[in-house]
């Protein structure tokens, strides 16, 4: 039987080469990825924490399904804002996006 | 070793290993490809954790809708001349620092809570998860208004995302 502590584990090391991703990458869309690589993990904790923890309540199920809501409008918001920056600057590069009005 | 904890390892390391190539490959499209794999690697995960109906909907909110949407930006806003200079910006020995620390820590933070190997929880007799999770998101007592909040939410980023990426002539 497998122990919470290695759903966990197994979360943090997502969440953290997710943060990597997030801090490392040069790309934009890269950057998004990697946002959702960690809001994969804390999902992941959720759902491993509803499992071990209070079966028998569904909170951590619906949270769940809360977060994949909020992913699924950030990537939307996301991807439109660089679409709509690579048509002006032609450029996804976050380093070069340096401008606030241009 | 049971059988239960071999898969679970093969599992994760297929599914960390997806996850790191996605974060290191040179090429947008691999990385979207990589980032498919790692999402089922997750739904997998949440099959294992009873969560029949999260892992379906793991299969067809991010790996159907979110990774293609990543795909469609990739190719949409690529060079002509296609992907030039590293994927990884000057300071990612300092971003690979930080995410070791950060996973230091986590890990240490929670070998100190009590609860860190529970035990698997017996199902109750209720165990039909589905319609516990049914009732529980247009329940009054439960979760409606932070349901509703996210229909809302996502009404707004639909509108967003078309007033922001609209080609004004």
């Amino acid at each position: 039987m497998v122990p919470l502590s290695w759903y966990l584990i197994f979360s943090a090391a997502l969440f953290c080469i997710g943060l990597f991703g997030v801090l490392a990458r040069r790309n934009a869309v890269a950057i998004l990825m990697g946002v959702e690589l960690m809001l994969n993990a804390v999902n992941v904790n959720l759902v491993a924490f509803w499992r071990y923890r209070t079966p028998d309540q569904i909170a951590g199920q619906a949270f769940a399904v809360i977060v994949f809501a909020v992913a699924a409008a950030e990537v939307a918001v996301g991807l439109a804002l660089i679409i709509s920056i690579y048509r002006r600057r032609n450029t996804v590069v976050a380093d070069e996006i340096d401008l606030l009005k241009f | 070793m049971s059988a239960m904890q071999i898969v679970f390892i093969l599992i994760a390391a297929a599914t960390l290993g997806a996850a790191a190539m996605v974060v290191i490959a040179r090429n947008m499209v691999h990385s979207a490809l990589w980032l498919v794999a790692t999402l089922f690697g997750v739904a997998v995960f949440y099959a294992i954790l009873n969560a029949g109906f999260l892992a379906v909907a793991q299969v067809v909110i991010y790996i159907g809708a979110i990774a293609i949407l990543m795909i469609f930006a990739i190719m949409l806003t690529r060079k002509v001349t296609g992907d030039m200079g590293p994927g990884l910006n000057p300071n990612w020995m300092w971003a690979a620092l930080i995410s070791a620390v950060m996973f230091g820590g986590i890990a240490w933070m929670l070998s100190s809570w009590q609860g860190f190997s529970s035990p698997l929880a017996a199902l109750g007799s209720r165990d039909d998860s589905l319609q516990q999770l049914g009732m529980a998101l247009v329940s009054p007592d439960y979760y409606v208004i932070p349901f509703e909040v996210a229909s809302v939410l996502l009404l707004a980023a639909l509108i967003g995302a078309i007033m922001v990426a609209w080609e004004r002539k």
